[in-house]
């Protein structure tokens, strides 16, 4: 069975998958995919976000202090950036609408440049806490935490839970964004190609949503992670 | 294999009769649910078998019907839930001024430890017509108290004290078992639970009462609570080799350094995390309310005799060996 | 329409349009991939059940002396992650479903045929990682994962084990996001949602669950593995977690799970009784409705499987009344089969003896639900053989029934041939017989007092072990016969007409086997579902003629 796009002796447009019956058809079922795919990206997110939930309420000391640990001004920045790229996506979006190719592919290349400046900026941030071992199961030491907020009663158990999930919660952000690396590095040649246009954007405006997603969660994590508490604590 | 052969539990407890009650209520009013329907399927199916000529009759549906056949059950469910929630608050609201029994589980057996001292292992003596309350904690994996006898059941976590309470009716022996799978030998964690009449309850509980100095009770209690699973002296353990310790310095994790005398001792017993040797895990756990206060003191007199040599005795002494036995034991 | 019968090898048709290899590897034909499915889970069943021969052979005897306890303990786990995520789960909705979702709605094919076709590649590679950790010393957790046994204290290949069911974890997700966008998108005109098969519902409220809830088992077994392998502090409570947490969201995804594995099941029964009754359904809102409710009620209850596990009282009961919300549904779908039956024109084929097994056994199954959703009786029957009972009979006289009669019911329609009918009537009832023989004594096991997962048990257990096992050997019996017959049938099987049963569906109106693309033209629906009063039966259709 061959599902390669017909000629166009056939009549209709070479993207044309021949299980639909029209390209509006294809078009409907690949956005209402990408949008159940999100939903279940959401609940696998979800999971680690309940037990965020729990744990900050049980030990909020160590998470504020935790959170203060954290570099803000690093992580307000590449919230920019992220930010950023979701624009770079949405005007590569509206680029493939209007059918210009040049300015599609540039707007795909420097989103993937603001998605590795994220990573860059991550790999940078996850070094420097590892080196205040602040790590999980590589030298894990909360001493200099309760060095700094001495009056908090701070229980190093308690703050090993924050920076697991912390972890846990970035390293799977990182996951994702890595992912969407990749699959924009597929977008961006097809992009050059010329396979997209007005006719023809889905796989962009899909691989667009799937890029705001991943941003959307990171606006979530950063105050959940960063902002818990920027009062001067004990 | 016909020997016996039963086919109900004992009832042993004054719960037991409760949960019985609704279980009969439930088997009657499901039996004869499923009865009915079993009936009637089996009814339509002879009365309708399909004959040559006979067509078969179209009816849609009745929403009447469809209404009425969720309500009366939901009804139905309803009543049963009322029933059973009663039951559950009883046996999750321990009788005031109950005897209170220590339970560490542990991979795999059961520890227990009445408040007058006396300890078990893997058996439970109690006397029949008084409340008693279980306050139990795991050293390991989650195990799961569970006398089928009494109906009873409560997972024991690691890290906090579960609760259950109950009150036995009838004097025998029964079935402890281990209900939560907890690894290799999960199905050997079982033991008894043993209802004496008072009086003889009584007279277990005079003949069985500690004896000896301190550290000999305390080196009893140290083998009896496991500690030598952790605290090793033959080989590196999941803690600190204990011999020697006592009236030295030690390293902690945190950067501090603190000298092991009495109250250290008691201290890493009863909040371990308060103080973490250096290079070793956080995974003691407490011994609050599991040891009294005197068999602490027997523990620390214990921990205090490892650092004398044994009189007249070659070789250093290893925990858990005969050897240990204190030549001059100073009652303190 | 009666079509005149033709043979399969002069006509073009799914299985011999091409041949090789590489056009099975890399079909996108659902159907196709259907088979791909049927023979994998096929073989994962019987790896399933094998571990399951031997821990019932072990509970012949109270003591443990067939193998060792540590291997006990990975049997009854691997046994149970077989089952549940290479077996159950898929088994319905991949084989069944993938084969007939597109042709039951009038469409070409599924949505998203390569994503359908990856979905089962990531099966076989979570397959492969799980015959794997099995060999290399298997695993001993239980399927059910509980920390800290699974985070730091077993010694076995809790992460390899872990990852694979993540992988698999996302076969189905696929699976489930593809039916969802087909059903939305792909219906031929005239097929309205009231119009569509209830198999056709059952699978789109099963596809829900498997997409909002699967993530949650992910992600938790992610968690799991970051602890067991990097030392993370998330449910353990030596560093501060809490074990309770890892319950939690295990079961979240858990219980919502054991709806995916028996919502198709009932679809199939809903196609057959009224088939086998020549009857429109009794209900088709009502039953429409009640598999909506089950998929959304069902997440809620998750908690019913930790009465006792240390929760608060006050959740314990919110968790009971839930429970017996669920219930309603099903009972509901109950009724409304047997109504269907009323007044019918009832024929005892294979498929409606399947159908009968499947009401009777499920709703025993599923009344026992009813003693433990009751906080008094759990208390005392958790963790025991009650359990072990209670879904046995839901699982394998409830949905692997469905199966087996959905396998025999569209038989004709995957392979073009008639599978021997004395033969399928002789199996069902042998497995009906096996399966209550195995299982009802358990449930008495249970309330005596036997708990679940023991390896050896005090001897007076030891009659109703030794009826449940014998049970076992008949069982598989009745398991080992459709296999062969249905291979038999493949090469002399009668050769079966478009529509043998004069069934209602649009799958029947194509040929059987169908074309690559399943129908010439895209059918135009006019009529309503299980429109029987205007099928004529086969036997009408032999007159005839």
């Amino acid at each position: 069975m061959s599902d390669s796009p017909a000629t166009m002796e056939h009549g209709h447009s070479p993207a044309l998958r021949h299980h639909f019956a029209d390209v509006e058809q294809q078009r409907n079922a690949a956005s209402l995919g990408m949008w159940l795919f999100l939903a279940t990206e959401i609940m696998f997110f979800g999971g680690m976000f309940c037990a965020y939930l729990i744990y900050r309420i049980s030990y909020f000391n160590e998470f504020a202090a935790g959170s203060q640990s954290l570099q803000l001004k690093v992580g307000a920045a590449n919230t920019v950036v992220l930010i950023c790229s979701s624009l770079t996506v949405a005007l590569g979006v509206r680029a493939a609408q209007m059918g210009k190719r040049r300015l599609l592919v540039v707007l795909l290349l420097l989103t993937m440049l603001f998605g590795l400046t994220f990573l860059g900026v991550k790999a940078y941030e996850w070094h420097r806490e590892y080196e205040e071992h602040h790590v999980p199961g590589f030298g894990f030491d909360a001493k200099n935490l309760i060095e700094e907020h001495p009056k908090l009663g701070i229980d190093p158990q308690h703050a090993q839970v924050f920076y697991s999930l912390y972890f846990a919660m970035t390293g799977m952000h990182a996951i994702h964004m890595i992912i969407g690396v990749g699959l924009f590095i597929w977008l961006t040649f097809m992009a050059w190609r010329g396979e997209y246009g007005p006719e023809y954007y889905t796989p962009v405006e899909n691989a667009g949503l799937y890029w705001h997603f991943v941003d959307i969660v990171w606006i979530y994590l950063f105050p959940l992670l960063y902002l818990i508490d920027r009062k001067p604590l004990g | 294999m016909f020997n016996n052969f039963p086919l109900w539990p004992t009832n042993a407890s004054t719960i037991a009769g409760d949960v019985d009650a609704l279980f009969i209520f439930l088997l009657v009013v499901t039996g004869l649910v499923s009865i009915a329907i079993f009936i009637l399927i089996l009814f339509f199916a002879a009365k309708y078998r399909r004959r040559p000529g006979i067509e078969a009759e179209q009816v849609e549906g009745s929403t009447p019907l469809e209404i009425t056949w969720s309500i009366i059950p939901l009804g139905v469910f309803l009543v049963i839930f009322a029933w059973g929630a009663i039951i559950y608050f009883h046996e999750r609201t321990p009788a005031k001024g109950a005897t209170d029994v220590y339970v560490v589980a542990k991979q795999w057996m059961w520890k227990l430890q009445h408040e007058g001292g006396q300890r078990e292992i893997n058996e439970l003596h109690i006397p029949v017509g008084r409340d008693v309350r279980m306050i139990m904690t795991s050293q390991d994996v989650i195990h799961s108290f569970y006398v089928p006898a009494f109906r009873i059941k409560q997972d024991v976590l690691p890290g906090r004290y579960s609760y259950t309470w109950f009150h036995a009716t009838k004097a025998g022996t029964y079935h402890l078992f281990c209900a939560e799978y907890c690894g290799t030998q999960h199905s050997g964690m079982i033991g008894q639970v043993v209802v004496m009449e008072p009086s003889q309850y009584e007279s277990w509980l005079s003949g069985g009462t500690t004896s000896g100095s301190l550290a000999q009770n305390g080196e009893a209690l140290f083998q009896q609570l496991g500690c030598t699973t952790c605290h090793r002296s033959d080989v590196q353990g999941r803690g600190p080799n204990l011999i020697g310790l006592f009236g030295k310095t030690v390293a902690l994790e945190d950067g501090r350094t603190v000298t092991a005398d009495e109250d250290y001792i008691r201290e890493s017993i009863l909040n371990p995390a308060a103080k973490v040797v250096s290079g070793f895990k956080p995974i003691m756990p407490t011994f609050q309310s599991i040891v009294s206060e005197e068999q602490v003191n027997q523990l620390v007199a214990y921990i205090k005799s490892l650092s004398k040599p044994a009189t007249g005795v070659a070789g250093t002494p290893t925990i858990g060996s005969p050897q240990t036995q204190p030549q001059n034991p100073k009652v303190q | 329409m009666a079509t005149a019968i033709t043979i399969p090898a002069e006509r073009e048709h799914y299985l011999n349009k091409e041949h090789g290899i590489s056009s099975w590897l890399l079909t996108t034909d659902h159907k196709r991939i259907a088979l791909l499915y049927l023979l994998s889970i096929t073989f994962f069943f019987f790896i399933g059940g094998f571990f399951a021969l031997l821990i019932r052979l072990e509970l012949l005897t109270p003591a443990g002396d067939l193998v060792q306890a540590d291997t006990y303990n990975k049997l009854f786990s691997m046994h149970g992650q077989v089952m549940v995520f290479f077996f159950l789960i898929p088994s319905i909705p991949a084989v069944l479903g993938n084969f007939l979702v597109p042709l039951m709605i009038g469409a070409k094919d599924l949505a998203f045929p390569k994503i359908n076709l990856l979905s089962w590649y990531l099966y076989v590679i979570a397959g492969i990682m799980m015959l794997h950790a099995m060999i290399t010393g298997g695993v001993d957790t239980g399927w059910t994962f509980y920390t800290p046994l699974s985070t730091a204290f077993s010694n076995t290949h809790v992460i390899e084990a872990g990852l694979s069911i993540f992988v698999a974890g996302f076969s189905s997700i696929f699976t489930g996001l593809n039916f969802v966008v087909t059903i939305h998108r792909m219906r031929a005109p005239g097929m309205t949602w009231s119009r569509m098969p209830l198999f056709i519902w059952a699978h789109y409220a099963t596809s829900i669950i498997q997409l909002l809830g699967t993530p949650v088992l992910a992600i938790t077994l992610v968690l799991v593995v970051l602890e067991r392998a990097f030392h993370l502090c998330i449910f353990d409570s030596t560093c501060g977690g809490d074990p309770l947490l890892f319950q939690h969201l295990f079961w979240f995804y858990s219980h919502p799970a054991v709806y995916i594995m028996i919502l198709p099941s009932m679809g199939v029964v809903t196609e057959i009784i009224t088939c086998f009754s020549r009857k429109r359904v009794f209900g088709y809102h009502f039953i429409a409705l009640a598999s909506i409710s089950i998929a959304v009620f069902g997440f809620l209850v998750w908690a019913h499987h930790m009465f006792v596990a240390g929760m608060s009282v006050y959740a314990a009961l919110a968790f009971s009344l839930l429970s017996y919300s669920v219930a309603v549904p099903s009972a509901i779908k109950v009724f409304n089969w047997t109504a269907t039956m009323y007044k019918g024109s009832i024929s005892y084929s294979t498929p409606m003896l399947y159908a009968f097994g499947f009401i009777g056994l499920f709703t025993m199954g599923g009344m026992t639900g009813l003693f433990l959703a009751s906080l008094g009786i759990d208390v005392h029957v958790t963790d025991t053989y009650f359990v072990v009972a209670h879904f046995h009979y839901i699982m394998v006289g409830g949905a692997v029934m469905g199966y087996l009669g959905g396998m025999h019911f569209w038989w004709p329609k995957i392979s073009g041939r008639m599978y021997p009918e004395g033969w399928g009537r002789l199996a069902a009832l042998i497995v009906f017989i096996g399966f209550n023989l195995t299982f009802f004594p358990q449930f008495i096991l249970g309330y005596l007092g036997m708990p679940r997962r023991y390896w050896q048990y005090p001897p007076e257990f030891q009659v109703l072990n030794v009826l449940s096992t014998a049970g076992s050997t008949i069982l598989a019996v009745g398991y080992v016969l459709p296999m062969v017959y249905f291979l038999w049938s493949m090469r002399y099987g009668k050769i079966a007409s478009d529509n043998p049963w004069g069934a209602a569906g649009l799958e029947w109106k194509t040929s059987s086997p169908p074309t690559t693309f399943n129908f010439d033209e895209t059918p135009v629906v006019t009529w309503e579902a299980y429109n029987y009063d205007e099928i004529p039966t086969p036997e009408e259709v032999a007159v005839e003629r």
